[in-house]
């Protein structure tokens, strides 16, 4: 028998390793008619932020060898709506639902994360300091470790659940910045966010996003997930969620033996909406195949 | 889903791809697009096509699709017996009015494909369906004798080789009789000027936008338009939206 369950510590107990990356999967309910969404480790649900926000003018998507580059800029209806109606269509779904917080400043992320806080079926959020897509804010928290830990200390001081932070690859040096949260009080890191891309139409000669940059993902940056997810597995002592590129179960594994204790899966629902169930299967797979009966010899088995 | 027949129309970019679901079709409203991932090609994302005709009969979708890049050329080359992984019915549909109307449904280019099946479905509530069907030439106006079926039909080319001459927005169509409805899908400055002229004269305007999409679902927020209530997806909250709800 292989136990799949992960626990990410403080509270955050996840039935298998897998779980959605904010952004890709709306709020879950999108996904409902393609497999049981419950068989999932969790659901990181859409980045929130403190006010409305309109997002990005299009056109936000340009496609890209084995990549896509985004430039939504954190669309949402601002955290009052999703505590009022947001939250009580999803509160029963029977997995983690874990809410991606993001922000201009640190007074908005402690705001948007105390009120999330107050939500009885909300075990986690995943604060954002990495979307490269919004001018203010957002990215700037991440690439400095001084204002990453200033953010992350500020947020745990109003937030007492399980609290991870996303990090940008967009750095030098990205296990300083998974230090310095961890030092602040975070219990988890995931990471990698989209890298910086831009994309250029040849014949027009204007950029393809109206943003002219936007966030890279899927299966062309899995090599510098993997790499970052590595470092970090090394440098941290709480546990690493990895993502970025991930479109089946060997690809999660990979990141699972590059020491990452759970994984996120992004752009891949967009090729195969029922993709998860797949790679939550797969894993098990690879799990029996290779006598692993916890998930916990399977995270950082990498053999030197 | 299985390939039926897929077939190129001569002279033109376009194809009729044919495919046939093992099972029941879903309840499909014309307008409805579905998300087509396409093995081979070198492409991440599924191409989203327009449902262009549904033989419920048979459990038959048919798309006509416009090769345009890597993905539509690749759908192109698809044949017989080939298995396609296809995500349908997506998106809202074209309104069906209930009172009898008279209803002028105007295509451009590949735009023509979803107005088949509305086309059908309108003649069958009772409304009298006229279709204005514009392209560059002659060979870009295909299978008109099917759209014939279902309603009186103009045409207009801009190099004069079918019908009329010029854009769809100059023929005679919209000179003689009046509508109480207008739909339309094509190039968007198309879809724009006919918009403009349905306003002027006060008809009620269904268009059918296109954008770039991830998923398809609604999830990803990357294919949205600005509309008077904000940013709206075309995939979910379209692809077919009342002119009055658009920033047009």
């Amino acid at each position: 028998m292989v136990n799949l369950t992960v626990d990410l510590g403080k509270g955050l107990v996840l039935k298998n390793p897998v779980m959605t990356a904010s952004g890709t999967f709306g709020y879950g309910l999108e996904y409902a008619d393609f497999f049981d969404i419950s068989r999932l480790g969790g659901i990181i649900v859409k980045g929130t932020t403190k006010l409305h926000r309109e997002g990005n003018a299009y056109p936000r998507l340009a496609e890209t060898p084995s990549g896509m580059i985004n430039a939504v800029g954190l669309q949402n209806k601002g955290v009052d709506y999703f505590v009022k109606h947001i939250y009580p269509k999803i509160k029963d779904i029977a997995t983690n639902m874990i809410v991606n917080v993001s922000g201009a400043s640190v007074e908005d992320y402690v705001y948007t994360a105390s009120q999330i806080n107050a939500l009885e079926n909300i075990p986690a959020i995943e604060l954002n300091i990495s979307c490269p897509n919004v001018k203010q804010g957002g990215m700037t928290f991440g690439t400095d470790p001084n204002a990453a830990a200033e953010v992350v200390s500020a947020v745990r001081k109003a937030y007492d659940k399980h609290l991870m932070v996303k990090l940008t690859p967009n750095v030098t040096d990205i296990a300083s910045i998974a230090k310095a949260v961890e030092a602040a009080g975070a219990d988890s890191v995931s990471l990698i966010n989209t890298l910086m891309g831009m994309a250029v139409n040849a014949k027009t000669r204007r950029p393809v996003l109206s943003t002219v940059t936007g966030g890279l993902s899927g299966p062309c940056v899995k090599p510098v997930a993997l790499r970052m997810v590595w470092q970090v597995s090394n440098a941290v002592n709480i546990p690493v969620v990895g993502l970025g590129g991930i479109s089946n179960a060997e690809d999660a594994v990979e990141f699972m033996i590059a020491g990452a204790s759970a994984v996120e899966v992004g752009t891949a629902n967009f090729i195969d909406p029922a993709v998860c169930p797949k790679i939550i299967d797969g894993i098990e797979e690879y799990m029996e195949k290779n006598g692993m009966s916890d998930t916990k010899s399977l995270t950082g088995a990498l053999i030197l | 889903m299985a390939v039926r027949s897929n077939q190129s129309m001569p002279g033109s970019q376009y194809f009729v791809l044919k495919l046939v679901s093992d099972s029941e079709l879903p309840e499909i409203k014309p307008g409805q697009f579905a998300e087509v991932y396409v093995e081979g090609a070198d492409i991440l994302l599924r191409r989203p096509i327009s449902i262009h005709y549904v033989d419920r009969q048979n459990k038959e979708l048919w798309l006509l699709v416009q090769k345009v890049g890597k993905g539509t050329r690749k759908m192109s080359e698809l044949k017989e017996g080939d298995v396609v992984n296809v995500v349908f019915p997506l998106g809202n549909g074209f309104t069906i009015p209930e009172k009898q109307e008279k209803v002028l449904l105007v295509g451009g280019g590949v735009g023509i494909a979803p107005l088949l099946q509305l086309g059908l479905e309108l003649k069958n509530a009772g409304a009298e369906v006229s279709y204005l069907l514009g392209a560059k030439t002659k060979s870009d106006l295909v299978e008109l004798e099917v759209y014939s079926k279902y309603g009186e039909v103009f045409t207009s080319t801009e190099d004069g080789s079918l019908g009329e001459k010029g854009f769809v927005t100059q023929n005679s169509a919209f000179n003689g009789k009046s509508y109480d409805r207008i739909y339309t899908c094509g190039p968007t400055p198309m879809m724009k000027a006919v918009a403009k002229i349905a306003m002027e004269k006060g008809i009620c305007c269904e268009v059918s936008l296109e954008n770039k999409m991830a998923c398809g679902l609604g999830a990803c927020l990357c294919c949205v338009e600005d509309t008077k209530e904000g940013h709206k997806c075309v995939c979910s909250d379209g692809p077919v939206f009342n002119v009055k709800d658009l920033k047009w």
